[in-house]
C-alpha cells in the first residue's frame, strides 16, 4: 500500500498536477471540446452538484477539461470505491489527480454512508459530479435510469444548485471494449439548475431531473 | 537572400498592409457602431479580423519553412477538417476500426506520399485503395444498419477533407519549366485570390448585397457578392502574375477558375450544413467557425486548379 504514502508527499503532488494537466490537454486535443453554458453562469463560483450522463471512462476528464479553472478546481467527481481503489495507479488518478470521492456502490452492513461523504465534501467547500445512472451506459437508451443517490442528496443539502450536464458524442471517440479514440468533436452542455422542492419525493425529483438533462441533448441521438 | 524569399517577403508585405488597414477599420468600426459590444456584425467582423491575422501568421511561417512546413501545415488542416466532417456523419461505435485507420493510417499516408512527391500513387491512394478498404473494415465488423450510409459518408468526408485539400502542397512539386523552386509560391497565389475572393464576396454582400443567389442553400450569398467578389479576386489575381508561371491573362483566367469553384465548394458545404442542421463545421476559429468553414473553397478550388496546372504548364 505504499500509493497512499506517495501521493501525499510533494512528489506525488506534483505528479497528480502534471497528469491532471496531460489529460485534460489530451482531451482537449482529440475532441476539441467545447462547453455551452445554457441558463447557468459559468464565471459563478457558486458551489454546485453537476449531475452527466454516462457513456465512457472519459466523461470526468472532458467535463473537467471544459470547466474555467477556478471551478476545476473546487469540483470533485464522485466514483466507485471498488474501481478506483483497485490498484496503485487507479487510487494515484482517482484520489490524487481527480481528489474523486470514492462511494460504495453496493452499500453494506457497516460501511460509510455514501450521502453522508458526499455532504462532507461539499460542506468543506467542493463542487461535486455525479453520475446518476450509477454505471456507463452502453446501450441504445439515451439514460439509464437514475439511482436515489443525487435526490437524497439534495434533500440533504437543499441550498446547493443541481446542474445537469450532457455529454455528447464521448461514445463515439472511445466506445466500448477500444483502446485507441478516434478525434470526434465533443460538446459538454451546462443547463439551468434544478432545486429540490421542499417535501417533494425523491421519485418526483428524479423524475424532473431526469427530463432536464435528456432537454440538453443537441439532436437525437444517430441511429 | 533568394528570389523565392524575396517573391515571398513582398507578398507578406502586401498581406501585412491588408490586414493592418482592415484592423484600423475594424478598430474605427468599433468605435462608432458598437462602442459597448451592442452591434453583433462589428463584432463578428473584428473577431473574423483577427483570426485572419493569426491564419496569415501561421501560413507565412509555414511557407518560409519550406516543404516540410507547408506539408505539415496541410496535414494538420486536413486532420481538423475531416474531424468536424467525421463528427457530422453516421459513423457509429461499429465503424470505430474503420475510424481509426482514416485518421491514423490514411490521413497520414496520403500526405507522406506528398512528401516523397508519389504522384502515380496519392492520385489514386484515397479514390482506389481507400474507397476499397473502408468498406470492407465496415463489413467486418458486422453492423449492417445504415451501411451504405456510413460507408458513403466516411469515403466523402476523406476525399474532400484529405484527398481534395492534399493537393494543396502537392503544388510544391509540380516541374514547371523556369520556376523551379518557386512552387510555394504558388500555393500563397491559390490561397491569397480563393480567401480574398471569399473576403471580397463578404464585402461587396454586406456592401451592395440585394438578391439572394441560392436562398436555399446560403441565406447570407448574394448575386451582388458573388459577381463583384469573383471579379475583383480575378482582377487582383490577374496583378499577382509575377509570382505564378502564368502570363498576366493566364493568371487572370486561372483566379476567375479558382475562385468560381470556391463559390460552388462553399454552396457545397452549405447544403450538407443545412441538412445537418448546423450553421458553421466547428468553433475553433472566433468568428469563422471551423477549419471546413474556412477551408471549404480552397478545398474545391485546389484539385482543377492543380490539374489545369499541371496539364497546361508542366513537362
Amino acid at each position: 500500500m505504499g500509493g497512499a504514502a506517495f501521493n501525499d508527499t510533494f512528489a506525488g503532488r506534483a505528479a497528480a498536477r502534471f497528469v491532471a494537466f496531460a489529460v485534460t490537454a489530451f482531451a482537449r486535443l482529440v475532441t476539441a471540446a467545447q462547453p455551452d453554458w445554457r441558463d447557468v453562469d459559468p464565471t459563478s463560483t457558486a458551489q454546485r452538484i453537476y449531475y452527466a450522463n454516462h457513456v465512457s471512462h472519459g466523461d470526468f476528464v472532458l467535463v473537467w477539461s471544459v470547466l474555467p479553472q477556478r471551478l476545476r478546481e473546487r469540483t470533485r467527481p464522485v466514483a466507485g470505491a471498488d474501481y478506483w481503489t483497485g490498484s496503485a495507479l487507479r487510487r494515484f488518478v482517482g484520489t490524487a489527480v481527480f481528489r474523486s470521492v470514492l462511494i460504495e456502490r453496493t452499500p453494506r452492513a457497516g460501511g460509510a454512508d455514501p450521502i453522508g461523504q458526499m455532504a462532507e465534501a461539499l460542506d468543506a467547500g467542493a463542487s461535486l459530479l455525479l453520475f446518476p445512472e450509477g454505471t456507463r451506459n452502453l446501450g441504445d437508451e439515451p439514460l439509464l435510469p437514475f439511482k436515489t443517490g443525487l435526490a437524497r442528496l439534495a434533500i440533504a443539502r437543499p441550498e446547493v444548485d443541481v446542474v445537469p450536464v450532457w455529454i455528447d458524442n464521448l461514445n463515439r471517440v472511445l466506445p466500448k471494449g477500444t483502446m485507441v479514440p478516434v478525434p470526434l468533436m465533443c460538446r459538454v452542455t451546462f443547463g439551468a439548475p434544478v432545486r429540490i422542492d421542499a417535501g417533494e419525493s425523491v421519485p418526483a425529483f428524479l423524475a424532473r431531473a431526469r427530463d432536464a438533462l435528456l432537454a440538453l441533448r443537441p439532436r437525437p441521438e444517430a441511429p | 537572400m533568394s528570389a523565392v524569399h524575396g517573391d515571398l517577403l513582398r507578398v507578406f508585405g502586401g498581406i501585412l498592409a491588408i490586414l493592418t488597414l482592415a484592423s484600423a477599420v475594424g478598430f474605427v468600426l468599433k468605435r462608432r457602431l458598437s462602442p459597448d459590444g451592442g452591434n453583433a456584425t462589428v463584432d463578428n467582423l473584428n473577431d473574423r479580423i483577427r483570426a485572419w491575422w493569426v491564419m496569415a501568421i501561421v501560413l507565412s511561417v509555414a511557407l518560409l519553412g519550406g516543404r516540410l512546413g507547408v506539408v505539415l501545415l496541410f496535414a494538420l488542416g486536413s486532420f481538423a477538417a475531416l474531424r468536424e466532417f467525421m463528427t457530422l456523419t453516421n459513423a457509429t461505435r461499429a465503424d470505430h476500426a474503420t475510424l481509426v485507420a482514416v485518421f491514423f493510417v490514411a490521413l497520414p499516408v496520403q500526405f507522406w506520399l506528398i512528401w516523397i512527391d508519389w504522384y502515380g500513387f496519392y492520385s489514386i491512394f484515397i479514390p482506389v485503395y481507400v474507397f476499397l478498404f473502408l468498406p470492407i473494415l465496415s463489413a467486418l465488423a458486422g453492423t449492417t444498419r445504415n451501411f451504405l450510409v456510413r460507408v458513403a459518408e466516411m469515403q466523402w468526408a476523406l476525399m474532400v477533407c484529405v484527398f481534395c485539400l492534399s493537393h494543396v502542397p502537392a503544388l510544391m512539386d509540380l516541374a514547371i519549366p523556369g520556376y523551379e523552386g518557386r512552387g510555394v509560391l504558388l500555393i500563397a497565389f491559390l490561397v491569397i485570390v480563393v480567401q480574398l475572393s471569399d473576403v471580397l464576396q463578404y464585402v461587396w454582400g454586406k456592401l451592395a448585397g440585394r438578391r439572394k443567389i441560392a436562398p436555399n442553400l446560403s441565406p447570407s450569398k448574394t448575386v451582388e457578392g458573388f459577381l463583384g467578389g469573383v471579379a475583383s479576386a480575378s482582377l487582383i489575381g490577374a496583378g499577382l502574375w509575377w509570382m505564378t508561371p502564368f502570363s498576366p491573362l493566364q493568371a487572370g483566367a486561372m483566379s476567375l477558375l479558382v475562385t468560381v469553384m470556391g463559390f460552388l465548394g462553399g454552396l457545397v458545404m452549405s447544403a450538407i450544413k443545412r441538412d445537418r442542421g448546423i450553421k458553421d463545421w466547428g468553433h475553433l476559429i472566433a468568428g469563422h467557425g471551423g477549419f471546413l468553414d474556412r477551408l471549404d473553397s480552397v478545398i474545391f478550388a485546389a484539385p482543377l486548379f492543380f490539374h489545369v496546372t499541371r496539364y497546361f504548364w508542366t513537362v
